[in-house]
């Protein structure tokens, strides 16, 4: 038997199984039972994924999915070739598959004292999320992937619910839930219009049958089609008008949950989905889409300046840099498409572990709150260390990871043909400037000046063992991914390389003019 | 055996049964358990349940079974429903064993009205001739009324059952009102006569009357709005396990009746009553799930939710795709599961004096009650269409068909409702799983869950989630089921 065959869905049921697991563990108050059981079961997904890499072929062809799995799992009445249990993966998808295997473990490390309660509930949840979200990039066949998607709405918002930090949890669990689901259920009527139109929910088939123009001859169904798409998974994201859940939602989710809120899901949707089945319709909505990234990026970094709870500027930092990854992945450059997936992993990394770092605060002084704190840094130097490092991440220094996708991102701005993108890029590019201004000010107003209030009533403590094992990963991962980048390049270019003319086989448009004739000689193909 | 015999054995058991129940009933002393009565209706359910079997075992041989002139057709379609249904009431049986605390008077009865109502239903379903079904309504709705107000003593027990009886009435008259006129402009009250009778009628407005009426008295029984008035009372006033039978086997039966009727019976006026149902399918939604979101009783926001469910699956009655009328079928398959199971589980938790009720008394419940609370939230979790749940995979075949049929603007409404729906639901699943108020937990019955109750509560959830991974099966069973009875119907539309 080879693992090859299998390993994606190992990694599924690993974690599944764990949870089922877990649940049947009795709990006892106090105990650590089933915080060290969710640790060796994410250790365990984490060594999985890590078979992915090694094994990955990156010279087959481009395009072409690897560790298949393909069988027929529902029959769908009269018509059409039904539902499919298809499993694989890509250069898009490889890393994000091992960047959720390698933060898992450290959300469990990051609850290990903050969940004293429910941990059964806790650890059982926070598995099925991981369950969900492996789901989501590893599903071939649209059912399935929807299925996933959904699925992931709900052990997140149980946790928001229950582990919820204020009164307020309740109405930010359901806010986030409704803000999801709605537009999901509405992306199912398209998905059903799909197979109504191709009689398949095969991915591999579906785009090729788009690179063809065989979907539907019909341009306003299929432009509706791809924006139900986009919107569906644009709050995921979320895209700047549609993040109207996510302060709530970061606020009062724990550590855990909140590190894996926003970002990869719906950026991965878009990349792997709406780009996937409507090329063109994407590439039609791009300049739109170049504009509410560039002024995502400057809208949350400004908020972020204004707000003084640690979490809400989380929040808005988390809008800016997605925005980042938006701007990126729709200027259909290579270096916009590479530098986009790039920064998809290194938001999600840098998110995380600012939000560790949060967390670590937060035990310590019991408030969110940049006002109550103050001259920390002499208290507590390793943590402050690390904030530094995280900071100089987040603000996109050379040499650490940030500096890679951002950079690649606004040489794909320049590169680009949409109109005005010259001036959208300069927009963006401000907002790196007003990025370091609310990370260093952050640094500053938490940890230098005088000692703040909380500090002088409460006796924090520097970093305990468990949290540095939590938080180097992170720095050393920072650096590694600033200086050796190719190693993740390697993978993702096998999808950017081919982002700007994918979708339209007898092409290989390089520039603007070019690219033009593309999209109008599709259309009258149709 | 003779076809007449075979053709009414899982209802002739049923009422065996239910009769030798009644008979023991006296001969119990008063105070004394009711259990081995239970036993007996639950056996006499298994019996229905395998002469089903047998049934679809000859069907499947030998053809569609007709019987008493052509009044009964017993073919895959009705040994469904027949199956359905007696899973339901086992179901139930199991769940409400000892659901009497302290032994009632004539506690027996209770067994005896659940088979006597299932009884009915089951003719409902294989009844080809509109008085039989008439009759199989009255039996299944006179036992449901009675066991509506089950709960003697109390006002909203009262309430319901008087409210289900005059309004329920009232829908009987016009359901048969519809057949005397149905007769008048065809000459016949069978199903076949009645589609040819159609063709060469001389009074097509009067039959559109007919039709129209017999749809009223449908969506009565299958509460959906506008003909929903009741609903809401009835469930919160009965009984929590009667509630579970009541709104899961009589509607799977009405809708029986519905499909029999209107695609082979009037399947040629198809153009005219396919508006009425799409409206009667949006009003059910909407004002299903818009009533739910207010609600603060459990049981009554659960009412409301049922009439949102019949409009997701009169969605399917709007197109006549066979996948739609396949999609009918599996939806009160998947539907029966999860509700069954999630009042199942409010019976286990508020037991007969009914401590438990509002949103506010579910705060906390996970903390005390962690199993059932996960039980429920599943169901829940099914109730608002999550993926690899029974009832996710239920809604995805009836809006596929839906749009495979050019529908898309009902399937659009109905996800937005489901959309929509997700909130009370979540209100629901939210207060279970958040801390408790102090002074609600007390209520929460400390009872441990007996061994019949959990064998249901288990079936129940079991069947949610595998119709929810691995539907095939019953895919093909209700794929069979539908072209042997309806194929008249599709082949007139599929063009």
């Amino acid at each position: 038997m080879n693992l090859d065959h299998h390993i994606l869905t190992l990694l599924l049921l690993t974690p599944l199984v764990g949870a089922v697991a877990l649940v049947l563990l009795p709990e006892r108050e106090g105990s650590k039972t089933h915080a060290i059981g969710a640790l060796a079961v994410t250790l365990l997904t984490f060594v999985l994924t890590l078979h992915l890499p090694y094994h990955f072929n990156y010279a087959a062809a481009a395009g072409s999915f690897q560790f298949e799995q393909n069988l027929p799992w529902i029959t769908l009445g009269t018509t059409g070739n039904g539902i499919h249990y298809h499993l694989g993966i890509d250069g898009l998808s490889l890393w994000l598959v091992v960047l959720t295997g390698f933060l898992a473990p450290i959300g469990v490390l990051a609850s290990w004292k903050t969940i004293q309660h429910r941990t059964r509930l806790f650890y059982t949840l926070f598995l099925l999320q991981q369950v969900a979200m492996l789901g989501i990039f590893v599903s071939l066949d649209l059912f399935l992937y929807y299925g996933f998607w959904e699925l992931s709405l709900v052990p997140m918002a149980l946790l928001i619910a229950t582990f919820g930090r204020t009164e307020n949890r309740r109405r930010a669990a359901i806010k986030f839930f409704l803000y999801a689901f709605i537009p999901s259920a509405i992306l199912l009527v398209a998905l059903l219009w799909l197979y109504a139109r191709t009689g398949t929910f095969d991915l591999p088939t579906l785009q090729a049958m788009a690179a063809a123009h065989t979907i539907s001859p019909s341009w306003h169904a299929l432009w509706i089609c791809s924006l139900v798409f986009l919107v569906a998974f644009g709050v995921k994201v979320p895209i700047f008008p549609l993040h109207g859940w996510l302060q709530e939602a970061v606020t009062e989710a724990p550590t855990a949950a909140v590190m894996v809120l926003a970002g990869k899901l719906g950026l991965y949707s878009i990349l792997r989905f709406s780009f996937g089945i409507f090329p063109l319709e994407s590439r039609m909505v791009a300049p739109w889409m170049i504009a509410l990234g560039a002024i995502g990026i400057v809208y949350g970094s400004l908020i972020a300046l204004i707000k003084t709870d640690l979490k809400k500027l989380a929040a808005f930092s988390t809008l800016a840099h997605v925005s980042f990854v938006v701007l990126g992945i729709f200027t259909f450059t290579v270096l916009g498409v590479d530098g986009g997936i790039f920064q998809i992993l290194n938001e999600s990394l840098i998110g995380a572990a600012f939000f560790v770092l949060l967390g670590l605060l937060y035990e310590r002084y019991g408030t969110y709150e940049m006002r109550d704190y103050g001259g920390l840094a002499t208290k507590l130097p390793w943590i402050v260390t690390m904030f530094v490092i995280v900071t100089l991440a987040a603000i996109g220094l050379p040499m650490l990871n940030g500096f890679v996708g951002e950079f690649l991102i606004l040489s794909g701005g320049m590169q680009t043909y949409f109109p005005h993108h010259i001036l959208w890029t300069i927009a963006a590019t401000t907002g790196v400037i007003f990025g370091a201004s609310y990370m260093l000010w952050m640094i500053q107003r938490v940890f230098y000046g005088s000692l703040g209030l909380r500090p002088q009533e409460v006796k924090g403590w520097d970093l305990s063992p468990r949290e540095h094992a939590e938080l180097w990963p992170f720095a050393i991962l920072f650096l590694v991914m600033g200086l050796a980048s190719p190693v993740w390049m390697k993978a993702i270019d096998t999808y950017g390389a081919r982002a700007p003319h994918a979708g339209f086989p007898d092409c290989t448009p390089p520039n603007h003019c070019e690219m033009r004739f593309v999209v109008v000689h599709a259309r009258e193909a149709r | 055996m003779s076809p007449n015999l075979l053709a009414v054995l899982p209802e002739l058991l049923l009422t065996l049964a239910a009769v030798a129940v009644m008979m023991l009933e006296p001969m119990i002393a008063p105070g004394k358990t009711r259990r081995p009565l239970g036993w007996l209706a639950i056996a006499g359910t298994v019996a229905a349940g395998s002469a089903a079997f047998y049934q679809l075992h000859i069907v499947n041989a030998k053809g569609p079974i007709t019987a008493f002139y052509a009044t009964i057709q017993v073919d895959a379609f009705s040994v469904f429903f027949h199956l359905l249904i007696a899973a339901i009431v086992l179901v139930t049986l199991l769940g409400s064993l000892d659901y009497f605390e302290a032994p009632i008077t004539h506690g027996g009865e209770y067994f005896a009205l659940v088979l006597f109502g299932a009884t009915g239903m089951m003719f409902m379903t294989s009844s080809v001739e509109l008085l039989m079904v008439f009759i199989g309504l009255e039996i299944s709705s006179i036992s449901t009324y009675i066991l509506a107000g089950f709960r003697k003593g109390r006002a909203t027990a009262s309430e319901a059952s008087i409210k289900y009886f005059l309004l329920g009435s009232f829908a009987t008259a016009f359901f048969l009102y519809g057949i005397a006129l149905l007769f008048g402009a065809t000459g016949s009250t069978s199903i076949g006569p009645i589609a040819t009778g159609l063709l060469t009628t001389q009074t097509p407005r009067l039959a559109l009357l007919a039709v129209a009426m017999v749809i009223i008295g449908v969506a009565f029984k299958v509460s959906a709005a506008p003909f929903h008035v009741w609903t809401p009372d009835v469930y919160q006033g009965a009984p929590a396990p009667v509630v579970a039978l009541m709104s899961t086997a009589p509607k799977a039966a009405a809708f029986a009746v519905l499909l029999r009727f209107l695609f082979n019976g009037v399947g040629g006026y198809r153009d005219h009553w396919v508006l009425l149902i799409e409206v009667l399918a949006v009003a059910s939604m909407c004002i299903g799930n818009l009533g739910a979101l207010l609600q603060q009783d459990v049981k009554r926001l659960l009412a409301y939710s049922s009439i949102a469910h019949a409009g997701y699956v009169l969605v399917a009655f709007s197109s006549c795709h066979q996948d739609a009328i396949s999609g009918v079928l599996f939806y009160t398959a998947s539907y029966a599961a999860m509700n069954v199971g999630a009042f199942l589980v409010l019976t286990q938790l508020s037991g007969f004096d009914e401590r438990v009720r509002s949103l506010d008394d579910f705060t906390g419940l996970a903390l005390k009650r962690p199993g059932l609370s996960a039980l429920l939230g599943f169901f829940l979790l099914s109730l608002i269409g999550i993926p690899f749940t029974g009832g996710f995979f239920g809604k995805f075949y009836i809006f596929s068909a839906a749009i495979q049929d050019g529908h898309a603007k009902l399937a659009i409404i109905g996800l937005i409702n489901s959309g929509i729906a997700c909130f009370y639901y979540l209100r629901l699943l939210a207060a279970i799983y958040a801390r408790p108020l102090t002074d609600t937990v007390h209520r929460i019955a400390p009872r441990r869950v007996t061994a019949p109750a959990a064998l249901a509560l288990a079936a129940t959830a079991l069947a949610t989630l595998g119709l929810g991974i691995l539907p095939n099966r019953l895919l093909h069973l209700v794929e069979r089921a539908v072209p042997q009875t309806l194929s008249t119907a599709s082949d007139g539309k599929s063009q």
